[in-house]
């Protein structure tokens, strides 16, 4: 048991038994400040990524990064925050106002709702669904819409083209990111992610997922829009793609989206390949929560290395590499990992 | 440094081949020849196509306002031969401001002119698109002619303090 | 009319690209027409940057003018300098008189000016690629070249520091030894910008093939420099009709074949290389001497026109130089290689992704201080 689970039960009892609140009303106030939990865990996190990102760009450039506020610059991005909130809500004149006003709200909503069935222990979710792999991709897909309302909605050309980019990329490379975790599923039979982390507890499926995880991993970094594959935002060519427009706190919650969608398909990675909150080792003094934010934070290192390595692909690669090379991969993946478990099968009868 | 080419014999081609009114041109350069407006295209397309000569890079098409006339000066060169031709086209300041446009004969001319249709306001016929390339499409006068009126009130604008006075 | 047409209605779209937008390299403005994302028109427009240099010219004296070289093409003002004082000199016809030593160090100068635009242009050229980290590795080695113009000049971006007769100050003792220790790392830091860009897969997939142009064209268009020797057009002044003191240095001129963005990007690489082996031979050889030739106080040229170009770091960059024998210039006519150039965008944009055009127009490396003059 968990320690976190210890306290909300500390809690739950104190509610009902202490002071009489009813079991259900007890129930929803619970859950409403676990999600409010959640939401401020995703935006800690993002002032440490956005601290992160700027101290390794500045790493692999040669430079030094954010230095004046606090330890290595660690305030920086907290004094940003308090600029950017204060900042004048601009909004163009000709834009379609509803569409614009909602867009950024809707990428903020879609990014967040993903984190309803991420585990980060034992225990540690919102609702432990048995369809926990299956939602999480499905709400993963929804994010799209609010990139082309953005696009849409600002009434601006490159804008309109950075949400059509992003459109055709996301919807592409939803379809290798879901058969490669589909291979996992087939391992564990359970598309329940607490399940697929229990049953990684002899070996991590990323070894006999190899070429799942990679497929997982090179989608995901289209699914989260970040260079190289960051064509949608594509700063040289389209400005800034479908969030030109946005500026002070609607801007923020775009940023907000990527970076909390960029920690969901960390997290996801974690659970899926690298054993979640299994301990390596046989280091289980170190808790399981712990071990998870080590293997988020390491597929958020693999990512960020990417970005400061490589210049933008081109769209026609992009898109090749997807359908062309993803996609057969994927279902080379499932096919291989289908012969294993019948072989598997046969021989241990 | 450079190589010029022998100008009696390349105007004496030119007049028997062409039959165009070439004349050299004295200056301190030594390698000026002069060239009627109206034979221009001709002259500048046997220039190119010459085998002995091959002036088949435009270097600078420039144009000076002298106090007697305007002249468009074009600098040209061989790749094959590394020689170097200029060519003058004299405007007298009574007659219409207009060249022949050289374009059709090197894309090179094309932006060339236009700039110096901008500064200098003179008019190359034939040109596919003569418009102002450097200053903006309302602006009165061509600055690089020397009776070029710094203080035009369109030009201005507001920032008064900009204006030039000499 | 195909089929997709029939059924699909579409539109083609204009589409600013400038001067407000990260890859123009300043203030240049093109309008594309789009048909979704392949441009099928291109129209260049210049021209925010002028500021009537050659008109300003012919109110200022010959000496006075030459500051304003430096902001022309401001990533190479050395270069700018010497080919206006040059121009100058050929005018007065003293251009045997200049020392030996003032030679060199024009040679010197031009040479690290030329290494320090094109690791602006390989630097940028990444940038607009989005690959971020390069910027740094290029603009390393470019910061030790402008500590190196302080040192001769007091200035690192426009640096004042030609003249006409020679240059303005001897190297101090400091010079030398600085210049040695940036000889000995700039070619490892060539390897390093190989490693680094040039091996990518992405950058050459995003490079190679793309917006290529023909010798015919290049010629045609009047294109000079690394663009046209990308394309195969085997011509570098300093080579073929040297100026100054450039025939007493060996070095080649690298030419390559296909004249695509790749080539362009290659042929700047390998003239780096080869601008440090005439650097070597002019740390080398470089006599003791004065600096200066014996040049009259007020400069007044006998009346009379000069053309004098040379091999600039974008290509052929001249001065059209027409004197009255006045103490000021009659006509200054600037030939810049940049606005010449850049005409060569519309015809090349012309059928490109709008993600290749970036590419492409990064590749011809332009500044816009010289272009609109």
């Amino acid at each position: 048991m968990d320690i976190f689970l210890v306290w909300v039960d500390i809690f739950r009892n104190w509610l009902t038994a202490g002071i009489g609140v009813p079991a259900l009303a007890a129930e929803i106030f619970i859950k409403i400040i676990l999600v409010l939990i959640v939401i401020v865990f995703v935006c800690c996190n993002l002032i440490v990524l956005v601290w992160l990102e700027r101290k390794f760009s500045a790493f692999y450039a040669m430079r030094r990064g954010p230095n004046r506020l606090g330890p290595a610059g660690f305030f920086q991005f907290p004094v940003d925050i308090v600029k950017m909130l204060a900042k004048e809500d601009i909004i163009p004149k000709a834009a379609d106002l509803p569409v614009f006003k909602t867009a950024s709200i809707c990428a903020f909503i879609t990014a967040i709702l993903a984190w309803a069935v991420i585990p980060l222990g034992k225990g540690l979710v919102l609702e432990d669904l048995n369809i926990g792999i299956f939602y999480f991709i499905a709400i993963g897909s929804t994010g799209t819409i609010a990139f082309i309302m953005a696009g849409f909605g600002s009434n601006n050309k490159y804008s309109l083209l950075g949400g059509m980019r992003t459109a055709a990329q996301m919807i592409s490379y939803e379809i290798p990111m879901a058969f490669s975790l589909l291979g996992v599923v087939m391992l564990t039979g359970s598309l329940n992610l607490s399940d697929i982390n229990d049953a990684q507890r002899n070996v991590w499926f990323v070894f006999p997922q190899i070429l799942a995880f990679l497929c997982y991993f090179i989608s995901s970094i289209a699914e989260t829009n970040r260079a190289p594959l960051d064509l949608s935002e594509g700063e040289q060519e389209l400005v800034a793609g479908y969030f030109l427009e946005y500026s002070g706190i609607r801007y923020s919650l775009f940023m907000v989206a990527e970076y909390a969608h960029l920690v969901a398909v960390s997290a996801i990675a974690s659970i899926m390949f690298l054993g979640g909150w299994n301990p390596l080792f046989g280091l289980t003094f170190i808790p399981g929560f712990v071990w998870m934010m080590l293997k988020i934070y390491f597929m958020i290192f693999l990512f960020m290395w990417m970005r400061w390595t490589f210049p933008r692909v081109r769209i026609e690669n992009l898109m090749h590499f997807g359908w062309k090379v993803l996609i057969p991969v994927s279902l080379l993946n499932i096919f291989l990992t289908s012969i294993g478990l019948y072989v598997f099968q046969a021989i241990t009868g | 440094m450079d190589k010029s080419v022998d100008r009696q014999a390349l105007v004496e081609l030119l007049q028997k081949k062409i039959g165009v009114e070439v004349q050299v041109f004295e200056d301190n350069t030594g390698r000026s020849i002069k060239v009627p407006r109206s034979q221009l295209p001709q002259t500048m397309k046997e220039l190119r196509d010459n085998e002995q000569y091959q002036f088949d890079y435009l270097m600078n098409l420039s144009s000076v306002d002298y106090p007697e006339n305007f002249t468009v000066v074009y600098h040209l060169t061989s790749m094959k031969y590394k020689h170097y031709l200029t060519v003058k086209v004299e405007i007298s300041k009574e007659e219409p401001c207009w060249v022949p446009s050289v374009s059709s004969i090197w894309k090179a001319a094309q932006v060339q002119e236009r700039e110096v249709y901008d500064l200098m306001g003179i008019i190359f016929t034939d040109h596919p698109d003569l418009r102002r390339i450097l200053l903006p499409d309302d602006f009165v006068g061509h600055p690089l002619r020397k009776d070029f009126n710094y203080e035009h009130e369109d030009n201005t604008g507001s920032q008064t303090d900009l204006r030039c006075k000499t | 009319m195909t089929l997709k047409q029939e059924l699909v209605r579409t539109q083609e779209m204009e589409i600013n690209f400038g001067p407000h937008h990260p890859s123009t390299h300043g203030v240049f403005r093109a309008v594309f027409t789009l048909d979704g994302e392949y441009i099928t028109k291109c129209v260049n427009h210049l021209g925010y940057l002028h500021r009537g240099i050659e008109k300003l010219a012919e109110s200022r004296t010959y000496t006075q003018f030459i500051p304003y070289n430096g902001r022309l093409d401001y990533v190479s003002g050395m270069l700018n300098e010497s080919a206006y004082v040059q121009a100058v000199e050929e005018l007065m016809g003293i251009a045997d008189q200049i020392p030996e030593r003032a030679q060199y160090i024009r040679v010197i100068m031009c040479e690290l000016q030329r290494i320090a635009s094109h690791l602006v242009f390989w630097a940028s050229m990444a940038l607009d690629m989005g690959g971020f980290t390069p910027w740094t590795y290029g603009f390393r080695e470019r910061d030790t070249v402008l500590d190196l113009f302080e040192m001769a000049a007091g200035n690192r971006m426009m640096p004042n520091y030609m003249r006409i007769g020679g240059v303005a100050a001897d190297l101090n003792e400091e010079f030398m030894p600085a210049l040695r220790k940036f000889l000995d790392i700039m070619p490892k830091a060539l390897e390093e910008y190989h490693g680094i860009l040039t091996g990518n897969e992405i950058f050459q997939a995003r490079t190679i093939g793309v917006a290529p142009l023909s010798a015919e064209t290049a010629l045609d268009y009047g294109i000079s420099g690394p663009i046209a020797r990308a394309s195969g057009i085997d011509y570098d002044m300093r080579r073929d009709e040297p100026y100054g003191i450039y025939d007493r240095f060996k070095f080649n001129v690298p030419v390559r074949k296909n004249g695509d963005t790749f080539d362009r990007y290659m042929v700047r690489l390998d003239e780096m290389a080869e601008s440090v082996k005439i650097l070597e031979q002019a740390y080398r050889d470089i006599p003791e001497g004065p600096v200066m030739a014996k040049v009259p106080k007020v400069i007044k040229p006998p009346a009379g026109e000069v053309f004098y170009r040379i091999e600039h770091s974008k290509g052929h960059f001249g001065f059209h130089i027409v004197s009255d024998g006045s103490n000021k210039p009659y006509r200054l006519r600037i030939y810049s290689p940049c606005f010449t150039n850049v005409a060569i965008f519309e015809e090349m944009a012309k059928g490109l992704h709008l993600q290749d055009a970036v590419v492409a127009f990064a590749s011809l490396d332009i500044i816009l201080g010289e272009i609109d003059r």
